[in-house]
């Protein structure tokens, strides 16, 4: 039978319609694969994340919410009252010297043995054993490293013993803040070491090949071969870790709480007592919220170096 | 199949995927205890949080439990138990988002903070709806007259003294008077081998305060409230603060005092590194575990020189309360009951190393160490003190004193200054 309309007709009337119903239909189907795929993360996202984020930037803008059944919007009074607390300009400070320390010798340390690990100088064994010993400490949790080092610089402890010194690192309000400062340098240049290991690693050996013909010598090659090969890595590391380390809580919770007085406050354990202690959850809230404004300042510069490396 | 198909029934999955992970999140997120099929069965299930059960010897409170639900067909206890620590979170993270168990354990410290948010229900009018009879309460503890808790047992705080160190010292029995104890103190530390006395003063759980530091003014009939305000600057107080300046500047205290925990001081204690110290009578049965041949004394907390009124005793309750928005407050509260009743509270107090909290209840000594009778005759001869409980934010309060305290210590300020800081932040809270 032959068809009604010449088939030359219909392709040229209904093809390309036929053909635009059917791609946008697979795109719209692609679409709501990806969100399908997407939407169980994006649920527990929403739940875990998103409303309770809201929910605290709300409650920093009220009165006293859990104590009071039915809290008024009070403006910024919370976070005049916050920001005008001297503890609370005591433990920003606390913190930014926990936290600057911390890094850079996190990084200095994470550096060195990353680069002796990476050395040709010592055989296959001992720079296994070596590599097995300097990660250690990455793997305890804060309550193990907590307990580990409360013994350790306890009045009668290890350190004292073999320094044979009878020194209170941790309740001495003079030595406190360095001593948590170093338990946290030791618990966390091991993520710094296995990075820049792998960074090292990836530097092309004709790099300081053609470095060491030109005429460079070790210190000229580290400076104008090895860290810029690095920059990118030391970058996103020193964001990151400036992140995490000005939101320590358990360290520092689990071996001073703060103290003594309050030379080892830090943003963190401010905002813990006044939730849990004082149940100030809108105080909380507030200096909740501006810990995480801060964060995300550095955030915002990790995302940027990010999206520049790609 | 073609591509399309695929595709669709890729997505149909997904889709049903998403659904069901709505609908799991959903009925997690509103799942609570005593469904409807529950209430229309007639039978309910109510939580009890609590940090006891793990105290208490292996299985020991389920079966007290077993016991309630035996003389109580129709209502199931489900135990909730953790440590202390996270047991206090957990309920206060119920507490905000109304999600608390129908009966929770209580620490005298929190009870006016649970109180204030309207968490914890008035028992006062659960035990008139009970028509209960509460003579035999030993104590309630109260806000605006109302109850809101119940110390089902009691743990005292005596001065634990090492036999051996004391001997070495020169010191015949341990002190009574705060002259004796400072002197005591003073030979043990003199010895070298221990420190005289240890002092928890961790800002990190500042119940030291409370324990170590106000007690010398409770054991000497002394107060630091007036009409239930803060009066620190008081002489009851001060004489506390100067004399444990003293001992300080003296070098009989412990080091380490600034991060130390009660557990640090135990360990301290039980290694014989420390000479005296005021602790829970519940630690008893650990020391001696521990430290089998440690040979060591209880006694009353020494009193100021030339007191002879009676001894005011720490003591630590675990208390007893329901929650407000428990929708099964009759069972909730029958539960309290059981725990309170004459044999029940026995057993309990007996198995919790404990002094009762219902006042017709006596503990099987029988068999039990020496030192819980002779702890039984100082709480009976003297009477339990702790102002701390039933305060607003008890635990900030210690642990504002604590900071004071140690900057005293520190000689960053002097004893005027130091409680004239206490006086107003303290003043703050009420």
């Amino acid at each position: 039978m032959q068809p009604l309309i010449a088939p030359d007709t219909e392709t040229l009337v209904l093809g390309p319609d036929k053909g635009g119903i059917r791609r946008r239909r697979s795109q719209a189907r692609k679409t709501a694969e990806s969100y399908g795929f997407l939407a169980p993360t994006l649920i527990l996202l929403v739940v875990l994340m998103v409303v309770p984020i809201v929910m605290v930037v709300g409650y920093s803008f009220q009165d006293n919410v859990i104590l009071n059944k039915s809290p008024q919007f009070v403006g910024l009074d919370n976070f005049v009252a916050v920001v005008t607390d001297p503890a609370f300009l005591n433990a920003i400070s606390n913190t930014l010297i926990f936290t600057v320390t911390s890094v850079v010798a996190h990084l200095v340390l994470g550096l060195t043995f990353a680069m002796l690990l990476n050395s040709e100088l010592i055989g296959r064994v001992p720079r296994a054993i070596f590599r097995a010993l300097y990660i250690l400490p990455w793997l305890f949790t804060a309550a193990v490293i907590a307990v580990l080092w409360r013994m350790l610089f306890a009045p009668n402890g290890v350190i004292n013993f073999l320094l044979g010194t009878n020194v209170e690192w941790l309740a001495s309000p003079e030595l406190a803040l360095s001593s948590v400062t170093f338990i946290n340098i030791w618990a966390g240049y091991p993520f710094f070491m296995v990075s820049l290991l792998a960074g090292l690693q990836g530097i092309p050996a004709e790099l300081n090949e053609a470095a060491r013909v030109d005429g460079a010598n070790g210190v000229q090659r580290f400076f104008n071969v090895t860290i810029p090969q690095l920059r990118p890595i030391i970058v996103s590391l020193v964001l990151l870790d400036l992140i995490w380390t000005s939101q320590q809580f358990a360290l520092i919770w689990l071996t001073t709480g703060g103290g003594p007085i309050n030379v080892t406050e830090m943003l963190s354990t401010y905002t813990y007592k006044l939730a849990f202690s004082k149940y100030d959850f809108s105080l909380a809230s507030t200096s909740a919220v501006l810990v995480l404004l801060m964060s995300m300042v550095l955030a915002y510069f990790y995302v940027r170096h990010q999206r520049a490396r790609d | 199949m073609s591509n399309d198909a695929l595709g669709r029934r890729r997505a149909a999955r997904l889709a049903a995927t998403a659904l069901a992970t709505v609908g799991v999140l959903a009925v997690a997120g509103c799942s609570a205890s005593g469904g409807e099929g529950e209430a229309d069965s007639g039978d309910v299930t109510i939580e009890f949080a609590q940090w006891w059960e793990p105290e208490l010897p292996d299985g020991a409170f389920r079966e007290l439990i077993d016991g309630f639900e035996e003389e109580n067909p129709g209502i199931t206890v489900e135990l909730v138990s953790g440590p202390y620590a996270s047991t206090k979170e957990q309920l206060f993270a119920g507490a905000a988002s109304g999600t608390m168990p129908d009966v929770v354990g209580l620490d005298g410290a929190w009870v006016n903070d649970f109180a204030s948010q309207g968490v914890i229900a008035d028992l006062t009018a659960l035990m008139a709806e009970a028509d209960y009879d509460d003579s035999e309460l030993a104590s309630q503890i109260q806000v605006d007259g109302a109850t809101y808790m119940i110390p089902v047992v009691n743990f005292v705080y005596p001065l634990f003294t090492n036999d051996a160190l004391l001997a070495d010292a020169g010191v015949d029995a341990p002190p009574s008077t705060r002259s004796e104890f400072e002197d005591a103190a003073k030979a043990i530390t003199a010895g070298g081998a221990a420190a005289g006395w240890a002092l928890p003063l961790s800002l990190e759980t500042p119940n030291g305060v409370q324990n170590d530091v106000m007690s010398w003014a409770w054991a000497s009939g002394g107060t630091m409230l007036a009409d239930g305000q803060p009066d620190v600057t008081n002489d009851d107080v001060r004489s506390v603060v100067e004399y444990i300046q003293g001992l300080w500047d003296e070098g009989v205290i412990a080091a380490g005092s600034f991060t130390m925990k009660e557990q640090d001081k135990v360990e301290e204690f039980t290694n014989g590194r420390v000479g005296m110290m005021i602790d829970s009578l519940s630690h008893i049965n650990l020391i001696r575990e521990t430290n089998p041949d440690l040979q060591f004394s209880i006694s009353a907390i020494p009193a100021e020189d030339g007191f002879d009124g009676e001894r005011g005793i720490p003591y630590a309750s675990w208390g007893i309360g329901v929650a407000e928005n428990s929708e099964h407050k009759d069972a909730a509260f029958k539960l309290v009951e059981y725990l309170m009743s004459t044999e029940v509270n026995s057993e309990l107090s007996t198995i919790a190393n404990a002094f009762p909290g219902n006042v017709d209840s006596t503990p099987d000594l029988e068999g039990k160490d020496e030192l819980f009778t002779t702890a039984f005759e100082i709480y009976q001869a003297g009477y339990p003190a702790n102002e701390f409980t039933g305060l607003p934010v008890a635990e900030e309060l210690m642990r504002q004193f604590g900071e004071q305290f140690q900057a005293l210590l520190d000689g960053q300020q002097d004893v005027d200054q130091m409680l004239e800081a206490v006086q107003t932040s303290w003043s703050a809270e009420f």
